[in-house]
């Protein structure tokens, strides 16, 4: 089982909050679609043949591309490795690129899911964000997707920013689920460096993000979607039975991914690497035959740190049995000393030796991931 | 013993006494150019780092003046204040000085403290105007600040340059026709002056004496006054670059003594070696035990490495005698050792030391100095500590040590400068021109006050012009408080201090809000008070941990995301837990960088 991830690094705006790597000129646009097809060929051999269960075109904004240069992509990928069937195949895709038209064409792709960046359903948030798309923009892109007959379907909530009343939180929530939405990623606004965000912040222009604003915007999330039926099953992600993102979930059950593309990462088990993150550099090395890479060996404590990590985030939690199986049961006795303040304060449940977050402890993942962090 | 010259060098640091007495060495043929690192007469890299001596040494050069053989032992000084009285000692092994003044920059303070043990001693002055080769050298007006001070005339001040080589010839003439010759009776009891002592891993402890009187031979039997120990001298010998074996050091001479002795305790500067067989009745005058003055817990940053610590400190007082320690532990800190340093700048050496020669890495706790606590039965309690401050209940009173300290600053800084030294209870004695725009200011401070922040701060508000030097004075009651540093209402012994209660609601306030900066938020709220006895003075709290999870983690995020968790625990492995409350290292020293 494997991944494949294709970055698409043009924007038609910059998102104040974004970090991603994009570029808001198309002019290499032909170039790039060549550079990353030329890579998926060049790196046909890094899944070791393993069956690619999921594609992922994200960005940047894949739904920039045409019908036509999507499957190019995708048939690219479907001669050089052996694409399952049933593979979920998911596009990123921004509200005003969703005309009916361009919904149609995709309709024709193998495309089968959407992750639709909504963020909000209010023009001054959309605006405050910087976003491309209006509110009107929004509903109608979610409606037409709908209508077109695709099931499959994830929308990006942000919260957490200040202001977003909670009235309108509630409202952004109650919209999404009355759409009949199946899958809910929501993020707490972060400010990221080097954003145009962060630089508002530095100089006043805007306030700082309240961390007590966020902690009670993330539980009026948990308590709503849990109530319309949704499974919290990763921390940033909610999903009606069966609607997970199984790209994602590979992420985080260590599954090997393939990523293309300028800035995009690949993990194989072993080490993971990343492109460089600039398209000129990009296209240049690739048209040379060379994948311009750093790559990072990952030790056993990396890989055990990883493992945490994800896994802690998870509904499913941390399994202490998996860790002592694969890497020593000395590793989770100290992993098990470690959590036992969290079991002590209620931020974890212990259940055998499986560890998970309480609803107060989510608040706190990051924290107690580090705390549990082996050497 | 009348073709004997011995003399010393007193300059403030970076007054160029090393690179002029590396000329001296140079013009008298005892080095060829070729064996010359920068600054031959430190040999610590430390030292050559800081610029300051730290230890003294000795050498001896032969110079032939108008036909006849001279013997020039030159014996430096340390140049820094917490080691005024090694300077004291090797001052009294000489009969002149070369005074250096920087012909840039004038007298500084220390020139001064050091030029008074120097007249103290009857010592011959020869002043040199060093550096006449900066562009911003000022030999008129430096020259009148020197004729004032010591009452010389204007032409027996010798213009040089250690840097051209300017003048060096004139000072060695001036050496041998105005430093008068040893005197002493070469038939007489022998009674030799230690002023230094270096320590060899091969040879062990090396003593540096002047003979005084009589004379000693190899394999004599000796007895250090002192300490009363005897030993065989196995060999003595005069100093060039290297040590020269000789059969005899005779009255007036400088040279060195091995006789097997391990341990710098054990060779105390300003004892006096005389015969076992043929004693002197009396010690040469001014010996005194080195106390130190400053006093530090330092622990080690991974408790495990309490014993390589230990063993550390060993070897490192093995040939610095003025370092002491003991066992001591902290509920904060676990074990570690209290120590006692000369002074400020003497710890951060040790502390550099540590961590230099010996891989330690250490956690040093706020200063303090020595008090003396008079209990109502009567008793007096030495306190290294402030946790060994007796109970206000048993407490009769406190006694504090003053300091004399002299300050030279440019005139327009006098007003910064006596504001400072009255908000750390300074008492003003005296204050005279050297000049138009130099002021010497002589204030009594308590030595307390100057182990926190003096020293940058006098710094900064002078803008760098002013120089520091002090010597103790003896102790005076003192209305002092011991101050508590509590984290969640749990006492951190580490941060107790003991301070005078006219500074202490402003001192509380200050160290609050600074561990506020440097303590990380954790899972609870934080909340730190200051308090004397049960008072609380001072309060301030950091918040609970921050709520910020929810942020995204796909395939391009778990590296960086890993990265920066695993970075933040190491973090924390650097941190010390009281109660349920973590602290930085950096916490420990908080007290000495509030503004």
């Amino acid at each position: 089982m494997a991944g494949i991830y294709i970055h698409i690094p043009f924007c038609k705006k910059a998102c104040h909050y974004c970090d991603f790597h994009f570029s808001t000129s198309l002019t290499y646009k032909a170039g790039m679609l060549d550079a990353i097809r030329k890579e998926i060929v060049l790196r046909k051999s890094y899944l070791r043949g393993e069956a690619v269960e999921t594609i992922y075109l994200g960005g940047g904004t894949p739904s920039l591309l045409y019908a036509g240069e999507l499957t190019q992509i995708i048939d690219t990928i479907g001669n050089t490795h052996t694409v399952s069937p049933t593979a979920e195949i998911t596009i990123e895709a921004n509200p005003d690129d969703l005309d009916p038209a361009r919904v149609r064409a995709l309709r024709a792709t193998d495309v089968n899911r959407f992750s639709i960046g909504i963020q909000s359903f209010f023009e001054e948030d959309l605006r405050w964000m910087n976003r491309a798309h209006t509110a009107q923009e929004g509903e109608d892109a979610l409606k037409r997707v709908l209508d077109a007959g695709f099931t499959n379907i994830t929308t990006d909530l942000i919260y957490g920013f200040p202001q977003l009343s909670p009235e309108k939180w509630t409202a952004n929530m109650e919209k999404t689920i009355g759409f009949g939405i199946p899958h809910i990623s929501a993020y707490a606004m972060t400010v990221e460096p080097k954003t145009p965000l962060a630089s508002f912040i530095t100089r006043g222009k805007e306030a700082p993000m309240n961390d007590l604003q966020s902690a009670r915007q993330f539980t009026e999330l948990m308590n709503v979607l849990r109530s319309a039926g949704f499974e919290h099953y990763e921390i940033s992600n909610f999903a009606l039975p069966g609607k997970r993102s199984k790209h994602n979930s590979n992420y985080w059950n260590g599954v090997p991914y393939l990523g293309i593309g300028p800035s995009a990462h690949s993990y194989n088990g072993d080490s993971r690497q990343w492109n460089v993150a600039n398209n000129a550099k990009y296209m240049s090395s690739i048209a040379e035959g060379a994948i311009p890479r750093e790559i990072e060996v990952l030790t056993v404590s990396n890989r055990i740190n990883e493992y945490l990590m994800t896994a802690l985030r998870k509904i499913e939690g941390i399994d202490l049995d998996h860790v002592s199986a694969a890497f020593g049961t000395p590793y989770s006795r100290l992993i098990e000393a470690d959590l036992r303040q969290f079991t002590g304060n209620n931020w974890i449940i212990k259940s055998g030796m499986r560890f998970t977050l309480t609803d107060e402890g989510k608040l706190f993942a990051d924290h107690i991931a580090s705390e549990i962090m082996v050497e | 013993m009348k073709h004997i010259r011995n003399f010393c060098i007193i300059a403030h640091i970076d007054h160029g006494k090393s690179t002029l007495a590396d000329r001296l060495l140079e013009y008298t043929q005892t080095i060829s150019k070729r064996d010359e690192k920068a600054q031959l007469l430190d040999d610590m890299d430390l030292e050559r780092e800081r610029g300051i001596t730290i230890k003294s040494h000795a050498i001896q050069m032969n110079y032939e003046l108008d036909g006849q053989k001279y013997v020039l032992n030159l014996i430096d000084t340390p140049g820094h204040v917490d080691f005024s009285y090694e300077v004291s000692r090797s001052i009294a092994a000489c009969e002149g000085a070369l005074l250096i003044v920087d012909a840039s920059q004038g007298i500084q303070a220390q020139t001064i403290s050091n030029l008074y043990l120097a007249l103290e001693q009857d010592l011959e002055i020869i002043p040199v105007l060093n550096k006449m080769d900066l562009p911003g050298a000022m030999p008129e007006e430096v020259k009148d600040q020197i004729v004032e001070l010591i009452g010389c005339k204007r032409e027996e001040i010798i213009p040089a340059s250690g840097k051209s080589g300017m003048g060096v010839f004139d000072i060695l003439r001036a050496i041998v026709e105005r430093v008068p010759a040893p005197e002493g009776d070469p038939r007489g009891e022998l009674q030799a002056l230690i002023f230094d002592s270096v320590f060899n891993s091969f040879r062990g402890i090396i003593a540096y004496f002047k003979v005084v009187n009589g004379e000693i031979r190899k394999n004599d039997k000796v007895k250090f006054i002192a300490t009363g120990k005897e030993y065989g001298a196995d060999e003595v010998g005069i100093l060039k670059l290297n040590q020269e074996p000789r059969d005899v050091i005779k009255t007036g001479d400088v040279g060195y003594i091995i006789s097997g002795i391990k341990e710098a305790r054990e060779v105390k500067v300003g004892d006096t070696i005389t015969h076992v067989d043929r004693p002197s009745t009396t010690a040469i005058q001014g010996f005194e035990e080195v106390k130190p003055m400053v006093f530090a817990g330092i622990y080690p940053v991974d408790t495990d490495e309490f014993e390589e610590l230990r063993e550390s400190m060993h070897k490192l007082q093995l040939n610095d005698a003025s370092i002491v320690f003991e066992p001591e532990s902290s509920a904060a800190l676990g074990f570690g050792f209290r120590c006692g340093f000369l002074g400020m700048l003497h710890m951060e050496i040790i502390q550099e030391r540590l961590e230099r020669e010996f891989d330690m890495t250490v956690i040093t706790t706020v200063p303090n100095v020595s008090y003396k606590a008079y209990t109502t039965k009567g008793d007096e309690i030495i306190v290294n500590n402030p946790s060994d401050l007796p109970d206000p209940n048993k407490l009769e009173f406190v006694e504090e040590p003053f300091i004399k300290a002299s300050i030279i600053t440019k005139s327009e800084f006098v007003g910064p400068v006596m504001s400072l030294c009255i908000q750390k209870r300074g008492v003003i004695i005296n204050q005279s021109y050297l000049t138009a725009d130099r002021v010497e200011l002589t204030f009594e401070l308590p030595m307390g006050e100057i182990v926190f922040d003096f020293y940058d701060r006098l710094k900064t508000i002078s803008k760098g012009y002013a120089s520091f030097d002090y010597h103790q004075t003896g102790y005076k009651q003192s209305d002092l408080v011991r101050l508590d540093i509590r984290l969640n209402g749990e006492p951190v012994d580490a941060l107790s201090s003991l301070i005078h209660r006219s500074n202490s609601y402003e001192f509380g306030k200050k160290i609050c809000e600074k561990l506020r900066e440097l303590i990380p938020r954790q899972q609870f709220e934080i909340i730190i008070q200051a308090s004397i006895g049960a008072k609380i003075i001072a309060r301030e709290s950091v918040r609970a941990l921050r709520k910020d999870v929810t942020a995204k983690c796909y395939g391009g995020d778990i590296s960086r995301k890993r990265k920066l968790l695993e970075k933040q625990k190491k973090g924390k492995k650097r941190m010390r837990s009281v109660g349920n409350v973590e602290i930085p290292q950096s916490a420990f020293m908080a007290v000495l960088k509030l503004d």
